[in-house]
C-alpha cells in the first residue's frame, strides 16, 4: 500500500491508498476520482487518464514508451509533466506521489 | 432528486457507468443493478484480446472491485434476470415472481452474438464470444496445434485469430464478403490486415458462405457454398451482434434496430432510459441515427443518463471511436465512414504505420489510424469540428500532423 494524491482542477484534493502494482488510473477509477475515466482500460489508447505529475516526482517515474509519448504529444493541455495514469504502476518508490487532473477531462 | 430508486437492467459497461455517474452526480436514492451474469460488471474488449490469451486475471477485468459497490451503496443483483417491465405501476418483475419498484429505469441490456443459421448450428463445438463464460469455453479448446475455424472476418474474428495464432493453433478465417472488415473499413486497410494475418500464418478465405456444420461431436466440419469441407477442432463465429430489445419491445417502448432514445438517452416511455450497445440514438456530428457497439458509447451514455435522472442536461454529442489490437498492430478509428466517396492514405501500409482518411465531398468523416495514436487524437478533434483539409495536403507527410489543419 502506498499513498497517491489527486488534485482536481478546482483544487479538490483526494489522497487514497493504492495497492502496489495497480496503476494510478485503476486506483482513480476504483475510488471515483473525477477527471480520470480510463475508457480504454489501460491500453494507452485514449488519453482519458492524462495527468500532470508534480514536478518533483517526474524523475522517479520510468521513462515513457513511444505510444504514451505520442498520445500525450497531441493531448489537450499536455506539458513536460504530462503522463498517462494507466502507465504509472504504483510501488513503494512512488509512495506520496501527487498528480493533477487537467481541466479538459471534467 | 435526493430519494427514490433507480433500477438498472444489465451488467455491462454502460450499466456500471450509469450507477457510478449517478453517485458522482450526487444521487442519494437507491441504485439496484440487475445482471444476468454471475460476476460484477467487467470490461468486454479484453475478452477477445489479453483475457482470451490468459494474460489478464479475472479480477483485473472487473470495472470496479466488489467492495466499491458496497461503499457506494450500489446494490448488485447478480445472476438475476428481469422478465417484464410494468410501465403502468413502475416496476420490474424478476423471474421468480419478485417485483421491484422504480422511479427511474435504465435499460442496459446490451446484445447477443448473431447466431449462425445453418444445418448443424447446434454443434457443441461451435462457440460465440460475448461474455466470460464464452471465453472459458473457448479457452478449454486452446491447445497448440488444434485447428480453429473462425466464421466472420470482422474485428472480433481477427482479434481471436491473432490470439490463437500466438498460442500456436492452426487458424482458418472464413468471410462471406469479398474482403475482410468489409462493413467497417476501406479496401486499403482491409488489405493491410489480410497481409498481416497471412504473414502470421492465418489461412484466410473470403467470399465463402458457410452452409452447414457436419462431422462428429469432437470434430466439426464447416461446409461451404463452394463445396469445401473444412475440418476443425472447434469453430468460433463472430458475425455481428443483435441488440437485446425484447424486454423493451414487450413493454411498448419504441425499438428500431435498438431501443430508440434521444440525445439524453430517454426512451419513448417517461422515466425509462436506455444506454450502451442496445440503443439506437441520434448522432449530432453526422445528423443521423446510429447504434454503436463500443466502450466510449457506453460510458458517455451512462454519464448522460445519470445527469438526466439528476435533473441536469448533458446531451450525448460525441465523435464515435473504437480500437482493435491484433499482434503488435494498434488500430484506432474515429468517426463513422458511412457514405464516404474518397479515401486518402497518409503514410504507407508497408511501414505498418499509416492512416486512412475517409472524406465525403471534401469533408472529413472518419479516420483509421494504424499504429498512429497521436494522429488519431488530432484527427478525432478535426472530425468534431467538421474540418476540411484538401486531399493532397492530407497525404503530404512533409507537413506535420500538428500543422496539417493550420492552413486548411
Amino acid at each position: 500500500m502506498s499513498k497517491a494524491t489527486y488534485i482536481e482542477h478546482n483544487g479538490t484534493i483526494r489522497t487514497i491508498e493504492v495497492d502496489d502494482g495497480l496503476s494510478l488510473m485503476e486506483a482513480a477509477v476504483a475510488n471515483m476520482i473525477p477527471g480520470i475515466d480510463g475508457d480504454c482500460g489501460g491500453a494507452a489508447a485514449c488519453a482519458t487518464c492524462h495527468v500532470h505529475v508534480a514536478e518533483e516526482w517526474m524523475d522517479k517515474l520510468p521513462a515513457m514508451e513511444a505510444l504514451e509519448q505520442s498520445m500525450l504529444d497531441m493531448a489537450a493541455d499536455s506539458d513536460h509533466c504530462s503522463r498517462l495514469a494507466c502507465q504509472i504502476k504504483m510501488s513503494t518508490k512512488l509512495d506520496g506521489i501527487i498528480v493533477r487532473t487537467p481541466v479538459g477531462q471534467h | 432528486m435526493s430519494t427514490g430508486t433507480v433500477v438498472i437492467v444489465g451488467g455491462g459497461q454502460a450499466a456500471a457507468q450509469t450507477a457510478v455517474s449517478l453517485r458522482q452526480e450526487g444521487y442519494a436514492g437507491s441504485i439496484v443493478l440487475i445482471s444476468d451474469e454471475a460476476v460484477p460488471p467487467y470490461q468486454r474488449p479484453p475478452l477477445s484480446k489479453a483475457y482470451l490469451a490468459g494474460q489478464l486475471a479475472p479480477e483485473r477485468l472487473f470495472l470496479r472491485p466488489l467492495a466499491f459497490y458496497e461503499q457506494q451503496k450500489i446494490e448488485l443483483r447478480l445472476d438475476r434476470r428481469v422478465t417484464r417491465i410494468d410501465v403502468i405501476n413502475h416496476q420490474v418483475e424478476l423471474g421468480d415472481g419478485e417485483c421491484l419498484g422504480f422511479d427511474h429505469l435504465v435499460l442496459a441490456t446490451g446484445g447477443r452474438p448473431r447466431a449462425l443459421v445453418c444445418p448443424g448450428a447446434e454443434h457443441p463445438r461451435l462457440h460465440y464470444l460475448r461474455n466470460v463464460k464464452d471465453v472459458a469455453a473457448i479457452q478449454s479448446r486452446l491447445k497448440p496445434g488444434a485447428h480453429v475455424a473462425l466464421v466472420g472476418g470482422g474485428y472480433i474474428g481477427l482479434e481471436i485469430a491473432a490470439v490463437t495464432r500466438k498460442l500456436e493453433l492452426e487458424v482458418t478465417v472464413l468471410e462471406a464478403a469479398p474482403s475482410l472488415l468489409a462493413r467497417v473499413t476501406c479496401p486499403q486497410v482491409a488489405g493491410f490486415y489480410q497481409r498481416e494475418h497471412e504473414a502470421h500464418g492465418v489461412n484466410i478465405r473470403c467470399g465463402v458462405m458457410v452452409t452447414g456444420i457436419d462431422g462428429d461431436e469432437t470434430h466439426p466440419a464447416l461446409l461451404t457454398g463452394d463445396h469445401q469441407r473444412i475440418e476443425a477442432d472447434f469453430i468460433v463465429a463472430g458475425i455481428g451482434l443483435l441488440p437485446n430489445v425484447e424486454l423493451a419491445m414487450t413493454a411498448g417502448i419504441i425499438c428500431d434496430n435498438g431501443i430508440v432514445v434521444d440525445e439524453e438517452c430517454r426512451t419513448s416511455v417517461p422515466r425509462i432510459y436506455a444506454v450502451g450497445d442496445c440503443t439506437q440514438h441520434p448522432n449530432s456530428v453526422y445528423q443521423t441515427r446510429v447504434r454503436l457497439e463500443s466502450v466510449p458509447n457506453a460510458i458517455e451514455q451512462g454519464k448522460t443518463t445519470a445527469a438526466a435522472i439528476c435533473g441536469k442536461s448533458k446531451p450525448y454529442r460525441a465523435v464515435p471511436w473504437f480500437w482493435s489490437d491484433q499482434y503488435d498492430i494498434k488500430l484506432q478509428t474515429a468517426g463513422l465512414n458511412r457514405g464516404y466517396d474518397e479515401v486518402v492514405i497518409r503514410g504507407t501500409p508497408e511501414s505498418r504505420s499509416f492512416a486512412a482518411y475517409y472524406l465525403q465531398a471534401g469533408r472529413l468523416l472518419a479516420v483509421d489510424a494504424i499504429n498512429r495514436p497521436a494522429e488519431f487524437t488530432v484527427a478525432k478533434s478535426w472530425i468534431a469540428e467538421g474540418l476540411r483539409i484538401p486531399a493532397a495536403r492530407l497525404a503530404d507527410e512533409s507537413i506535420t500532423v500538428k500543422n496539417l489543419a493550420a492552413a486548411a
